[in-house]
């Protein structure tokens, strides 16, 4: 029966019914979670000693950075599942990750530096992981630019998916870049083996957000990938009914 | 009997990129002037204070290797695309992969090689002290395959596609920073005196990695580009 359901999944047909369905739900919850997270996160949670009442754009700030880099880790998966199974929705989901991805990383570079000038005293800094974001952003433009470059959209999400495979071995060089450059970005605060050096009370919103940034990907991309499924089964006779149904 | 046709293809393949090359030298020459003039060109933009050239000399001459090695990148399967040859590569018995690597091995030895013999030139220009130089050179020798190697994916991906060029660079350009930020500091630490080891270990280890992945990842390009 699971098996079933995942063959059922694959079909672009019964893909466009049950991400129908699961779009509200998605949304819904990620927007109690936001709500959740923000109360929490501006009312709730105390002052930084040091930083004050700026540092809560971290809520912001660290969930889009890491779904920067959970999107492009995503969009290889799906790259790898597409050319070794040929997978047509894995293609899909590459190619709908990929606007979203670079909005999440353009978020995070921008809240950053919103962060940083009370903080650091400038904008920007050359420092190894704002560069690292930055480069993600061209690797996420890069996958675009492909994209749209190439007409046939089989080929192109082949290629699409060849390029997010090689760029994702840049995502590693990211992660690391704190302990190989060690620069003027404050190393990791959450995910430390001992015990994390965030108190509890700045935890649990960061967390909230975390989540609920997850789900808007989820619905987003859903979204997105129901539109990519239509345009490619354009000539399919389930999407004529559709059209005609309305 | 099929390695020994294997190896035989693999130097028939360098053998005849080096002899088109060496029949239209004018072009071999393009990639080494621009390496050069671009070089030449920051002095004259920033200032010839001999304190801040050396400051800068290493990230200039890593930055003009890149962008000489990127313009020169159309060249690796441009020509074979247009009249065919690329089709009979895949279409050969022989791994696409080692086809592919002939192919890159060529091209550096064609574009790379050059880049790396004048490079201790622009180091004396720059005003590199002799350490420098040294690195640069060792930098060089150990990156610019790497170049060839992450570029010719980037190629492979674009070869078939008419306006090419301005896409390639998007997305071969932030696949080299990071082999840009270790040779420069590299340099950088040589100029200063400090010991380099641990830079150039990253950077042969960029090597090996482009080396034994890149060619799988430039032969399912090309498959998926000629499809």
């Amino acid at each position: 029966m699971f098996n079933n359901f995942f063959h059922k999944l694959a079909s672009p047909k019964h893909f466009y019914r049950i991400a129908g369905n699961l779009i509200p739900w998605l949304a819904g919850a990620c927007l109690l979670l936001v709500l959740a997270g923000l109360y929490y996160g501006l009312l709730v949670a105390p002052a930084d000693y040091q930083q004050g009442d700026s540092y809560r754009i971290m809520f912001i700030h660290v969930p889009a950075a890491w779904m920067s880099l959970f999107i492009y880790v995503v969009m290889a998966v799906a790259g790898a599942i597409g050319l070794i199974w040929r997978m047509k929705l894995a293609e899909v989901m590459l190619i709908s990750s990929a606007p979203i991805g670079a909005s999440f990383t353009f978020l995070a570079l921008v809240t950053g530096s919103i962060w940083g000038k009370p903080m650091w005293g400038t904008w920007w800094v050359w420092d190894a992981r704002l560069t690292s974001e930055l480069i993600l952003l061209f690797l996420y433009l890069g996958v675009i630019a492909l994209h749209s470059a190439i007409d046939d959209r089989r080929i192109a999400a082949r290629a699409v998916a060849i390029l997010a495979l090689v760029g994702v071995i840049n995502v590693p060089i990211i992660h690391y870049s704190v302990e190989w450059w060690n620069t003027l970005h404050q190393g990791p605060t959450v995910t430390k083996f001992d015990k994390p050096s965030i108190h509890l009370s700045m935890l649990i919103p960061l967390l909230l957000m975390a989540v609920a940034f997850k789900l808007y990907y989820a619905f987003v991309v859903l979204m997105r990938a129901r539109c990519e499924v239509l345009e490619r089964e354009r000539n399919a006779g389930w999407v004529r009914e559709l059209a005609e149904e309305k | 009997m099929s390695t020994d046709s294997l190896s035989r293809a693999f130097t028939v393949l360098i053998r005849r990129d080096l002899l088109l090359a060496a029949r239209r030298r004018a072009e071999m020459a393009n990639p080494l002037l621009f390496f050069i003039l671009v070089t030449s060109l920051f002095p004259l933009g920033i200032g010839a204070n001999p304190n801040l050239l050396q400051a800068v000399a290493p990230g200039i001459i890593w930055v003009a290797a890149l962008l000489a090695a990127m313009l020169s990148l159309d060249s690796v399967f441009r020509s074979d695309f247009e009249d065919g040859t690329l089709e009979q590569y895949l279409m050969s018995s022989h791994p696409v992969s080692v086809l592919v690597l002939a192919k890159v091995i060529a091209h550096w030895l064609v574009t790379g090689l050059p880049l790396l013999v004048i490079s201790p030139l622009l180091g004396i220009l720059l005003g590199l002290p002799e350490t420098g130089i040294k690195t640069l050179f060792i930098t060089l020798l150990l990156g610019t395959p790497v170049l060839s190697l992450i570029g010719s994916v980037g190629v492979a991906l674009t070869v078939g596609l008419r306006k090419g060029g301005m896409i390639l660079s998007l997305l071969v350009l932030p696949l080299y920073i990071p082999l840009l930020i270790f040779a420069s500091s590299a340099v950088d630490s040589a100029a200063a005196g400090l010991p380099v080891t641990a830079h150039l270990s990253l950077i042969a280890a960029l090597l090996v990695l482009a080396l034994s992945l890149s060619p799988f990842a430039t032969a399912a390009a090309l498959r998926v580009s000629l499809s």
